[in-house]
């Protein structure tokens, strides 16, 4: 790595786009070890924190629905809207559930409540997604809907990479994500923009072994698609799970925290299950909403800032009270910054 | 969110399994994995098997649990 930084002469900047990445590199110290000229960047990984504000606040209008039961991913519950947060809603309206099918258990167990699933994350849990949709098609268990915020990680990289101030030589691809798209969904990305972009797993190890081939290639010049983490994930991914996603999804422009509309980067049910789909049965519309007072979240995704650059970050947003929904998450930068990263670069 | 943990199958009915990781039992659909069987060692993502996983890979996350988990129980003894 440091024969790569001596020969470029200058800064390299990778960006990690996994929040479970970004969370691996704070707890191990990884920052600290690297050589000066290597600056990891961590970008728009975390699926909590990727979510633009007026999906939180049509999901905090959803909860305080007599007739609506929430379902949620526990990492949803503390991200502020403009009304307050899941945790302050009625708590009879709200349930953390650990998967897709407990939300569809609890629509078949609550018959006299429609139950919104607040379907949000990347590749990784939309497949999940998918396949409660299609069982309650099948099942008729029509007080169940969905309200996708599924986001691809592809296209945000690729609008990255568009955008005129972005500093990013690399990127440290997601684990996860890549075993159900596979390595292989990256190549756009090295052809169109001439970056390398490399899958790696989340030991330590594993890490610096990605980080390593970053720098390889940048030292040769090169930009290829490459996985360091052959255990899981492989050239073309989980077939079955992308197949379901296209079965039940179709693309659609959407909002992300801080990257704002990105063309097709979002899914969207299919018209088949739009009876399903929490916004048309609930005749809602997506529309951005600024971020709360000072917050700078939508920076930090962007590796634009770091999150100590944010005049909230420390001050009056911790993780006991958070204000962004970098803070909130575990895997949010802010988070990592606060619990691991405080006093170092 | 996106955390997945390695885990053995130890029962399997159609796509519901049950999976074992470090002695921790759980329920889990193998939907996305439709030729995963009793014994695979699979990789469970909100409370989906989303790939096979080896051997080797699976024991070091599972060490790498234990000693997070062994750090947090040190730590929140010594911060009291």
């Amino acid at each position: 790595m440091e024969s790569a930084c001596e020969k470029l002469g200058r800064q390299i900047n990778i960006m990690e786009v996994c929040g479970t990445h970004t969370v691996s590199i704070f707890r191990n110290g990884i920052r600290t070890i690297l050589p000066a000229g290597i600056k990891l960047l961590s970008g728009p990984g975390c699926p909590v924190c990727v979510t633009d504000q007026g999906y939180i606040d049509i999901v905090l209008a959803l909860a305080d629905r007599k007739d609506c039961l929430i379902a949620t991913y526990g990492d949803m519950i503390r991200v502020p809207g403009k009304i307050g947060s899941l945790e302050t809603r009625p708590s009879s309206n709200v349930r953390v559930v650990l998967s897709s099918e407990d939300a569809l258990q609890l629509a078949k167990d609550n018959p006299k409540k429609t139950v919104v699933f607040i379907a949000v994350g990347f590749e990784t849990t939309a497949p999940a997604t998918a396949v409660v949709v299609k069982e309650a098609a099948q099942q008729n268990i029509e007080n169940f809907c969905i309200l996708s915020g599924h986001k691809l990680v592809v296209p945000a990289m690729r609008a990255l990479l568009s955008g005129k101030n972005n500093k990013i030589d690399a990127f440290l691809c997601p684990g996860h994500v890549s075993a159900i798209i596979g390595f292989g969904a990256f190549a756009e990305v090295v052809k169109d923009f001439n970056r390398p972009c490399v899958v790696a797993g989340f030991e330590p190890i594993q890490i610096i072994e990605g980080l390593g081939e970053i720098c390889r290639q940048l030292a040769d010049n090169k930009a290829e698609v490459k996985s360091v983490y052959a255990a899981v994930v492989t050239e073309k991914g989980n077939s079955t799970a992308q197949k379901i996603i296209s079965e039940c999804f179709e693309l659609a422009d959407g909002l992300w925290r801080g990257l704002g509309k990105i063309k097709k980067s979002t899914l969207k049910l299919k018209n088949k299950y739009a009876r399903f789909d929490a916004f048309i049965r609930f005749g809602i519309t997506e529309t951005p909403a600024k971020e709360l007072g000072g917050c700078r979240c939508g920076e930090v995704l962007c590796g634009l800032i770091e999150p100590p650059q944010c005049k909230l970050f420390e001050n009056t947003c911790t993780p006991t009270k958070p204000v962004g929904p970098c803070m909130v998450s575990s895997e949010g930068a802010c988070a990592a910054w606060f619990k691991y990263g405080r006093g170092k670069k | 969110m996106c955390l997945a943990i390695p885990a053995r199958i130890v029962e399997l009915e159609d796509d519901n399994a049950v999976v074992d990781a470090m002695g921790n039992r759980w329920q889990a659909k193998t939907t996305l994995l439709p030729k995963a069987k009793v014994g695979d060692l699979v990789l469970v993502h909100a409370g989906f098997a989303i790939s096979a996983v080896d051997e080797e890979e699976a024991k070091e996350t599972w060490e790498l649990f234990k000693e997070i988990d062994d750090f947090e129980k040190t730590r929140n003894k010594i911060s009291g």
